[in-house]
């Protein structure tokens, strides 16, 4: 059901954790099943410098998690941005037709930290244009 | 922690393996006894009376007679023929049916169809904390029109056993007959038929050690039923369709091994099952069982731990060679959260964590320590990565 890959960040998933002032933060729920995801970055000079996140939910919500922060860490915040659910479900060797809204979640919450650090940083490159 | 490569089955609520005695006996109605046991020559007659013993074992069982029992498919069709049969047969009288917030889906949705499409009024009782019906709740949901209840023996999420002999003489007084799913109870509690005051009796093969694709209905003297699989005359003409004869005969086989030493294995689960709630409750903190703490099944084992998915559990058990069940199922697109536990009051998201593990004959002392040896590692694992433990504050 689920690739070596998969199970391999669900056994030991990257960057857990939580950051005391980050720089963006969102608290997502999947609408579909009740799994949650809280997410944290630091961001220097447009990149991500740390994100560090929790997961309540399935094998495939917390491996989707780590491929995604892995994915950001120390990307700009362009390329960031442009991180899809397909993008990480595709990362984790494809995920079964019942398990994608799990990597859907995970974008999202990405998605709605950097929102939430443009929204904290006005004076940021984005924000301004 | 012990030997990886060691795989541990803990899920004896899901199924069994068939056991080696029961294959035998099966054996030789595939090849050589095959003959239709409604054909007239002298060769059907070893199907006939593979047919006949079968019934006879199964209705000693049940203390029974012979003609109040009906092979069927499946423990589902058992459940379907006594709901949809009994209320079809007794559309007359009324339409009325009592059943219970936790039954099998078998039950539930038959149920549920009968008063979506059919007219049927349907009344779900309350169940308390720990998943137990009240009689008296029963007794007040009764009315003139009210032709079936259906209460399950023992539930197969948390192993409570229900007070069906109470809720027996409850229905005969009020001449309402009384359907139990008594699927997770077959082959470990007593099924006798009058001490259960039940008037109809659902049991499926594969969860006592015989095959899958066999159950049994029970169906006492005089309760009306017609028949949903229509065609010959098969079972009383209560089940149509040629005998799957070496699966009756592997069921009977089956209920006989369960049952000469039903005590003495019921102990010796209970046994192991009592070693593993009180080490998993020692174990980990915020870690609840699911049931009732002494009216539960012998085999039956089921908790719930604060801020973990239950799914997440089984993989890394599954990683660590062991083999459990959750009653969520996050895989079918749309995890809700089991509607046994909710029916208990356990909060939604409390019930997505939720883990059961069922013992079964294979299983040792040696099992058990091996499941105590990772799985508080394995909650402490996934809490570390779970925003929702320890709760925050705001929500706590």
């Amino acid at each position: 059901m689920y690739s070596e890959t998969l199970i391999d960040h669900f056994q030991n998933p990257r960057n857990v954790g939580v950051i005391a002032d980050p720089d963006g933060y969102a608290k997502i729920d999947s609408p579909v099943c009740g799994d949650l995801m809280e997410i944290y970055i630091k961001v220097e000079d447009d990149e991500i410098a740390d994100v560090k996140y929790r997961t309540f939910g399935c094998a495939a919500a917390i491996a989707s998690s780590s491929m995604a922060t892995e994915m950001i860490l120390g990307q700009p915040l362009e390329v960031a941005e442009e991180l899809t659910d397909a993008k990480v479900a595709e990362a984790l060797g494809g995920l079964p037709e019942a398990k994608v809204h799990c990597s859907v979640l995970a974008a999202s919450a990405l998605h709605a930290a950097i929102q939430d650090y443009y929204a904290k940083h006005p004076q940021s490159a984005k924000a301004e244009a | 922690m012990s030997n990886k490569s060691r795989f541990i089955y803990l899920d004896h609520a899901a199924t069994t393996a068939v056991d080696p005695r029961v294959v035998e006996a099966m054996l030789p109605y595939f090849e050589h006894s095959y003959g239709n046991p409604s054909s007239v020559y002298r060769f059907a007659g070893q199907a006939q009376e593979a047919l006949n013993t079968s019934r006879r074992t199964v209705a000693d069982i049940l203390g029974c007679t012979p003609k109040e029992i009906v092979f069927t498919g499946c423990g589902t069709e058992s459940d379907n023929l006594a709901i949809r049969g009994v209320a079809w047969a007794s559309r007359e009288r009324g339409n009325h049916i009592i059943t219970t917030p936790i039954e099998h889906h078998a039950v539930e949705t038959t149920c549920h169809q009968l008063a979506e499409h059919w007219g049927y009024r349907l009344t779900v009782v309350p169940v308390d904390r720990h998943g137990m019906v009240d009689p008296d709740d029963i007794a007040q949901a009764i009315t003139d029109e009210t032709v079936l209840i259906s209460v399950m023996y023992a539930n197969n999420e948390v192993g409570t056993i229900e007070p069906l002999a109470e809720i027996g003489e409850i229905a005969r007084k009020r001449g309402v007959h009384l359907h139990t799913d008594a699927v997770q109870a077959g082959g470990s509690l007593d099924i006798n038929v009058d001490r259960l005051n039940v008037d109809l009796l659902s049991l499926s093969g594969h969860k006592f050690y015989a095959p899958k694709g066999v159950g049994v209905l029970y169906v006492r003297e005089g309760t009306p039923l017609l028949p949903i699989q229509t065609g010959g005359g098969q079972e009383g003409r209560r089940r149509a369709g040629t005998e799957n004869i070496p699966y009756i005969v592997g069921l009977a086989r089956a209920l006989e091994l369960a049952n000469d030493d039903r005590e003495s294995e019921a102990q010796r689960l209970a046994a192991l099952r009592d070693r593993l709630i009180a080490g998993v409750l020692g174990a980990i903190p915020d870690a609840f069982l699911t049931g009732h703490p002494t009216q539960r099944l012998p085999n039956s084992a089921s908790f719930c731990f604060q801020g973990i998915d239950g799914e997440a559990t089984l993989l890394q058990l599954d990683l660590a060679g062991i083999a459990a069940s959750s009653g969520s199922a996050c895989a079918s697109g749309e995890a809700e959260p089991s509607h046994v536990l909710t029916a208990m009051g356990i909060e939604p998201r409390l019930a997505l964590s939720s883990l059961r593990l069922t013992l079964g004959r294979e299983n040792t002392a040696q099992d058990v320590d091996d499941v105590l040896g990772v799985l508080p590692d394995i909650v402490r694992k996934l809490r570390a990565l779970s925003p929702l433990y320890p709760m925050p504050v705001s929500e706590a």
